[in-house]
């Protein structure tokens, strides 16, 4: 296939998932209310990941705070 | 150079010209497009009539005091809000206000079910393809809309409504049914 296809290809699929954008209306937002929408929605689950950031990646704080660490503690 | 410029060029006006052809599909594709501008206070309310509302409500809403509240299952202020509207209802009924509760639930079961463990005395419509809501770009869930004799939108009160926080707006409900009742 020539370059000049696939790029146009591409531009084609990038333009069509940009037009794809929108403003989601107070009364479309039943599906972002729910619950699995939450970030805080497992408590247990988030304080691992964050145990296992500070740890294993020696970023203190896991996500949420900038910051280093030694990951020396664990 | 030139060659580069030239395929920039090109590009640019590709991407435009498929922006533009894809755009307008894109926005039209599920509900209907909201328009860009909220229904404000003294403004009309659109006929009801015109949007194929699912329930009962009062055969003629001519010459009453309305609030028209949009709620939806999923929306927690909502429900936070009901209290207030069954208690306008019980104050106020009486007096000739008129309470209609506009749901944007996309399944009917929710709401029912809701509506099973909430039960409400008010009149309550549902919006199944959210025609009303689009076409007066309600700004927000739950938003109240306080409706004159004429049918022209006396206040918006969006957001969650208790009767702590809603003391004017009762008090405009007040003044209006004043204004409304039948002088001896």
């Amino acid at each position: 296939m020539k370059p000049r296809v696939v790029l146009t290809l591409c531009l084609c699929v990038l333009t069509l998932l940009a037009a794809g954008c929108a403003n989601v209306k107070p009364w479309e937002r039943d599906l972002l209310a729910q619950y699995g929408m939450r970030p805080n929605r497992d408590p247990l689950t988030r304080a691992t990941r964050e145990h296992l950031w500070f740890s294993r990646e020696a970023v203190n704080g896991g996500r949420s705070i900038g910051g280093g660490g030694c990951g020396c503690n664990n | 150079m030139n060659h580069l410029l030239l395929r920039v060029r090109r590009t640019i006006r590709l991407l435009l010209a498929l922006w533009c052809a894809c755009a307008g599909p894109a926005a039209a594709w599920g509900a209907p497009a909201p328009t860009n501008s909220t229904l404000k206070v003294g403004e009309v309310f659109p006929d009801l009539a015109r949007f194929e509302l699912a329930g009962e409500w009062p055969a003629s809403l001519k010459g009453r005091i309305v609030v028209v509240d949009f709620w939806a299952s999923w929306c927690g202020p909502c429900q936070k809000t009901f209290p207030l509207m069954e208690e306008l209802h019980h104050r106020y009924g009486k007096r000739g206000l008129v309470i209609l509760a506009v749901n944007e639930d996309k399944s009917r079961a929710a709401m029912e079910e809701f509506l099973k463990e909430h039960p409400v005395t008010f009149a309550v419509v549902r919006d199944a393809k959210r025609k009303l809501a689009a076409e007066i770009n309600v700004p927000a869930l739950p938003t109240s809309y306080l409706l004159d004799g004429a049918g022209k939108v006396r206040s918006v009160q969006p957001g969650a409504r208790t009767a702590r926080n809603s003391k004017e707006f009762i008090k405009e409900i007040e003044a209006l049914l004043e204004q409304n009742s039948p002088k001896p």
